[in-house]
């Protein structure tokens, strides 16, 4: 069908796209590569140390060169450590809520009952809450300590309220991140699972088949493509959560990797290692990207 | 007795997911409840649930105070903006990737896919530098660009899918007949593809609305959306609570309205076409 004239158009309908996609991806990178070797300061009074005069720049080479200092700092920063870990553990708690939670309740909602429709739009709601709203909305009207929902809830029941967000910082964003993906986890797998061939389910039944065994050789099979596409989504999200840490005030303790480079670029002006950090982030997401690749690869064929 | 039992495992599925669906959707209820009582009464211990004064105050006091208007058409301005500016490059692209598609054509997507997932931080600190050297900081026009390449990827996907369920026979057709790229692309392939295209703006509109890293570190008043216009009331001045309500709702009620419709696209959409 394609022949020689439609392909040679399709290459040029299909350059913008490419190019603008490349530029976006391959200039800023190569820009924070650069600044990552650099000793740039915002507050420096030094301004030669900066890109938009190249010239000076290399003039000024042996000064503004900080070869790996940049990357020596933030790499060995208690602060790093802390992020690294904040930014792993809000990933692996998110995913194993939403994903399990997300099974289960798509699992619920896919049987027979009264005003679906109504029960699916309340339940997919949290995922259209702007991030900066629901950080406010869990930090102040939910989990405040004293007047706070939950807060009522507990002392009502003879516990004492929680400051969730004074002492449990880590585990308050991992509520509130999960409050936002867990729909969406639900959405997609009650989609794919009310794709499931209705002919199949009624043959299973007439043969007799056990609850159990349909569910485990029927339906986890089906489910294994979905499940893959929401964790490689959510994972991409995951890594990259920032306003909800940034709104709510607890950068501090509950801070990631996002927000440490934000802290370190915007907050205290130093470039160079705002770079290194920037760098060290999209490292971390290449190692993720590359086992997600290779699985949904095996999982997204055909 | 069959349909007795069925009948009453039908009530209880139906009570539990009821229940569930209403603790999940509880947060958001109890912002539009509190957007509607006085200050005093949003912070009220025990909670009134539906039995206050309702008022409207919070709403006339926020927009005058932080004027949600002028956020709010920020915001329209971002999400149509990168929208339109994004379907001008994809639809091209998308057209060519599915109906004349190249040995490199799947390598190309899967790279497309891939550009999603840079973290932003790695690009955070030149283009902040970059914006604020070329005046681009808190511009209508950078924030578009931004948000227009970060959901390209996502609109060319979504826009290849709907292009691919279009039977190629019916362009070969037309093209027999003599029509010309540009007839053909207006009065055949242009009808049959504007669900699709109205899907994928849909989709794209309820991304551009709620994105909040670029829009946080990249605005800051004149060009700045709903999500900066939210992030201002982190700073509370004594009671703000019902405040903080009526500007949450009306930071997020357009866009829970059009997610409600968007549900199967956003599907879609999502996952790259790969669950339908």
């Amino acid at each position: 069908m394609a022949t020689q004239q439609t392909r040679s158009i399709g290459r040029i309908a299909v350059a913008p796209s490419v190019l603008a996609l490349f530029l976006w991806m391959i200039v800023p990178l190569a820009m924070t590569i650069w600044f990552s070797f650099l000793r740039y300061n915002l507050l420096d009074s030094n301004p030669a140390c900066s890109l938009m005069t190249p010239a000076a720049l290399l003039d000024e080479a042996n000064r503004c060169l900080a070869g790996t200092t940049n990357y020596y700092y933030f790499l060995t920063d208690p602060a790093f450590f802390k992020a690294m870990r904040n930014s792993l553990l809000l990933v692996f708690w998110v995913l194993v809520i939403s994903v399990a939670g997300g099974t289960l309740l798509a699992l619920l909602l896919d049987q027979a009952i009264y005003g679906r429709n109504i029960v699916r739009l309340m339940v997919i709601a949290p995922f259209f809450v702007m991030p900066t709203v629901s950080a406010l909305v869990w930090k102040n009207m939910m989990m405040h300590p004293v007047q706070g929902f939950l807060a009522w809830i507990t002392k009502s029941m003879g516990l004492g309220a929680i400051d969730w967000f004074a002492h449990y910082p880590m585990t308050a964003i991992v509520i509130m991140v999960s409050w936002q993906w867990l729909p969406f986890a639900t959405l997609i797998i009650l989609t794919a699972l009310q794709s499931f061939d209705e002919e199949q389910k009624e043959a299973a039944q007439m043969d007799g088949t056990p609850p159990f065994s349909f569910f485990w050789y029927m339906i986890v099979p089906h489910l294994a493509r979905p499940v893959t596409v929401v964790i490689l989504i959510e994972t991409i999200f995951l890594l990259n959560v920032f306003a909800e840490i940034y709104v709510s005030g607890s950068g501090g303790r509950a801070g990631n990797l996002p927000f440490l480079v934000y802290q370190y670029g915007l907050i205290s002006n130093d470039i160079g290692g705002a770079s290194a950090g920037g760098i060290v982030a999209v490292v971390l997401a290449n190692i993720v990207a590359f086992f997600l690749m290779r699985m949904i690869g095996k999982n997204l064929e055909g | 007795m069959a349909r007795a039992v069925s009948t009453r495992r039908k009530l209880f599925f139906t009570a539990l997911s009821w229940t569930i669906a209403f603790l999940i959707f509880f947060p958001v209820l109890w912002t539009v409840l509190t957007s509607f009582k006085t200050e005093g009464e949003a912070v009220s211990i025990p909670p009134t649930f539906l039995f206050f004064d309702w008022t409207l105050e919070n709403y006339a006091v926020v927009q005058e105070r932080s004027d949600y208007v002028k956020f709010a058409m920020n915001s329209v301005y971002l999400a149509l903006g990168s929208t339109l500016l994004a379907l001008l490059i994809a639809i091209p692209a998308a057209w060519a990737m599915a109906f004349a598609p190249g040995k490199r054509t799947k390598d190309l997507l899967m790279w497309m896919l891939s550009t999603k997932m840079m973290p932003p931080v790695g690009a955070l600190i030149p283009l902040y530098l970059v914006f604020r050297d070329l005046k681009l900081l808190d511009s209508h026009v950078g924030i578009i660009i931004v948000l227009m390449l970060l959901n390209l990827p996502i609109i060319i996907w979504m826009l290849y899918t709907y292009f691919k369920e279009i039977p190629g026979e019916i362009l070969e057709a037309s093209r027999m007949d003599g029509a010309s790229i540009g007839k053909e692309l207006i009065y055949v392939l242009a009808p049959m593809a504007v669900p699709g295209i109205a899907s994928t703006v849909l989709l794209n509109i309820i991304l551009a609305w709620n994105e909040s890293f670029w829009t946080l570190t990249l605005t800051t008043k004149d060009a700045a959306p709903l999500t900066q216009f939210i992030a201002s009331y982190s700073s509370p001045e004594g009671l703000f609570w019902a405040k903080l309500s009526a500007a949450s709702t009306m930071a997020i009620a357009p866009i829970l309205v059009l997610g409600w419709f968007a549900q199967k696209q956003l599907v879609r959409g999502l996952t790259f076409g790969a669950v339908k």
